[in-house]
């Protein structure tokens, strides 16, 4: 009575392992994983099937590309412990030098492997707000007045968060003629009129856009005009402030899964059709600004206004390299100035 | 376990008089607190769940349902509890059978160990699976010199569904086997029954009730389970996302119609789940009252 059983059962999880492994075995020489941050799905989704479509004509190869979307420095995290990325497009270089530092698994020149900085698209930073404006929001020093709630996410875990924090950082150095003490008290202000902090961009328009809470949020360009796209744009204002960063995602192929996969061909070939016209012209149609502008066709090319923005690599941050634990590392200036509201 | 002591009491009660129960609008005010506090916290969420998954008509909710990464979430959530689900029962079993019928040295701390998911952030026990089979963690390079993927793939959210699901089967089989005690198992070894027969034909009757009453409350949990899971997916879409995860990704994206539907499977579960225990509380409620004593 019991042996049948038994047999029954193992023979399922026999069934069960041995489905695991075609599985397995099915996709494995034509699948790529792209991890990537949050805001990038609806591009990443139109440029992946555009690709694929590309690479067929190319190679008559199929090939499929697997997508993972969160928080940028909670990617690279997953990426370091093990997640088995071919190519990361990421919010900033601090998240891929953080993987090349902890893991090894990317080489340390990664930033020459593509053109501008390996940086196939830019973005800023602007404000989302409630529709007709209610608190006259125009620029940084109106959002740490006292009453206006401001949603942004995580330094900690958010790319993008980290450029707000630097857009912000940038406007008050300027305004204050570069009195470090001051320019940290205006960005404490800023944290002390956030309400929450989400652990992702995504999450933190998602709190602003759907549950109604905050006055202004702090967005990424691209995911600020998706907002006005999905939530109507009698919902919502974009306001661009006359100071902001210039945000340089970067992509990076992961070296070691690469060529412990055999992958290196194709993924090197999904990197580098980001700065072809196809590729461009799908940046610039999911509100990205593209790195080769002049390939695009000027009605596809986004309507922004000309603000100033600061790089990363101006001698006030002095590149990611030094901004990074200056600002972001344990005990840096974000956790000497954030206190979580009580 | 009250009806007992409900007994004892009644001979001291002429009759049902008022002056033992709560006056007429007293009693209508805490039944309407509580049918309107669970309409409010359970019934209400549950109907909007429903309503927005039907929000643009029933074409879009199949079609969300059928897109390949909801079919690939819903495949990879029945797969995790058909493996973990079984393997708590094999472990429920065992746990329960040795802690109510043997004594033994370090009883209360095999107990203690058992209970010890409940008391842990489901959180945390995904991050001690990327500590330990992580790139970084202690047995990642092993595992990564063997080719075996554990993290970011399906072992990966087995164990942490298992690890958070461990208790559910044998608390519910802890309580019942003590207060069964050992007579049956050593009237039927006195009558020449070897090991395997007593247990088969003896102690899992005995409990099937109180088993399945587990096994309801542990597939539940498995299929639903979100923080350790998140932890350890890596989130790859058609390919390592379960069901709650699938529901933040689409939720996420704007997209509230895809996000419900798959959300209104996992409440159509609970729904299922309640109906069954209800069923089984009905109908065998002596049996399931037994283990009721946490």
């Amino acid at each position: 009575m019991t042996k049948p059983h038994f047999r029954k059962l193992l023979g399922a999880l026999v069934a069960t392992s041995v489905q695991f492994g075609t599985l397995g075995f099915a996709f494995a020489d034509t699948t790529i994983l792209n991890v990537s941050y949050d805001p990038t799905r609806e591009l990443y989704k139109a440029y992946d099937e555009a690709f694929a479509a590309h690479w067929k004509a190319e190679t008559g190869e199929t090939v499929t590309i697997q997508q993972s979307h969160g928080g940028s420095g909670a990617q690279a995290r997953a990426v370091i412990d093990g997640l088995d990325a071919d190519v990361v497009t990421l919010a900033l270089e601090g998240d891929i030098n953080a993987i090349v530092s902890k893991s090894k698994k990317i080489n340390p020149d990664w930033r020459t492997k593509f053109e501008n900085n390996s940086a196939p698209y830019t973005s800023t930073i602007i404000f989302l707000v409630r529709k007709g404006n209610p608190k006259g929001i125009h620029d940084w020093n109106d959002l740490v007045k006292d009453g206006t709630q401001v949603i942004t996410p995580n330094p900690k875990t958010s790319g993008g968060a980290r450029w707000n924090y630097l857009a912000a950082w940038a406007y008050a150095n300027a305004n204050d003629g570069g009195d470090e003490a001051k320019t940290k008290e205006f960005v404490g202000k800023l944290y002390a009129n956030a309400p929450v902090l989400d652990t992702g961009a995504r999450g933190s328009t998602v709190t602003f856009a759907q549950k109604g809470i905050g006055d202004v949020l702090i967005a990424w360009e691209n995911d600020a005009y998706l907002a006005l796209d999905e939530f109507g744009a009698d919902n919502f204002d974009i306001v661009y402030p006359p100071t902001s960063i210039l945000a340089e995602p970067p992509v990076a192929i992961v070296d070691a899964n690469v060529d412990a996969k055999g992958t290196r061909k194709v993924a090197e070939a999904y990197l580098g059709w980001l700065y072809s016209k196809e590729g461009q012209t799908i940046i610039a149609k999911n509100h990205y600004r593209p790195a080769k502008p002049d390939l695009v066709a000027p009605e596809d090319l986004p309507k922004t206004p000309e603000i100033k923005l600061i790089s990363i690599d101006d001698p006030l941050f002095g590149g990611w390299k030094k901004a990074q634990p200056y600002h972001f590392g344990d005990g840096g200036i974000f956790d000497q100035i954030y206190k979580p509201a009580q | 376990m009250a009806d007992p002591e409900i007994k004892s009491y009644e001979p001291y009660h002429e009759s049902q008089s008022a002056a033992v129960t709560e006056s007429r609008p007293a009693r209508v005010a805490l039944m309407t607190i509580a049918f309107a506090f669970l309409g409010i916290f359970l019934l209400l969420p549950l109907i909007i769940v429903f309503n927005e998954a039907l929000a643009k008509g029933v074409g879009a909710y199949t079609q969300s349902l059928s897109d390949p990464d909801a079919r690939s979430a819903i495949r990879l959530t029945l797969l995790v509890a058909a493996i973990s689900v079984p393997l708590n029962i094999v472990f429920g079993i065992s746990a329960a059978w040795a802690i109510a019928k043997f004594e033994f040295k370090g009883k209360a701390f095999l107990t203690t160990l058992i209970d010890l998911p409940f008391s842990v952030s489901p959180v945390i026990s995904g991050l001690v699976y990327v500590l330990l089979f992580g790139a970084q963690g202690l047995l990642g390079g092993w595992l990564k010199a063997h080719g075996i993927a554990i993290l970011f793939a399906v072992p990966g959210i087995v164990l942490a569904t298992v690890f958070v699901t461990f208790p559910f089967v044998a608390r519910e089989l802890i309580p019942l086997m003590q207060e069964q005690g050992n007579g049956d198992e050593e009237a039927a070894l006195s009558l020449g029954a070897n090991g395997w027969q007593t247990f088969w034909y003896v102690t899992l009757p005995n409990v099937k009730w109180g088993l399945l009453y587990g096994v309801l409350l542990c597939n539940a949990r498995a299929m639903g389970e979100f923080g350790a899971v998140s932890v350890v997916s890596g989130h790859i879409r058609g390919l390592t996302n379960t069901m709650p995860l699938h529901v933040e990704i689409l939720y996420n994206e704007y997209n509230a119609v895809g996000a419900f539907a798959v959300a209104s499977l996992l409440a159509g579960l609970a729904l299922v789940t309640l109906v069954l225990k209800t069923l089984l509380e009905m109908r065998y409620g002596a049996e399931i009252a037994a283990t009721r004593g946490h």
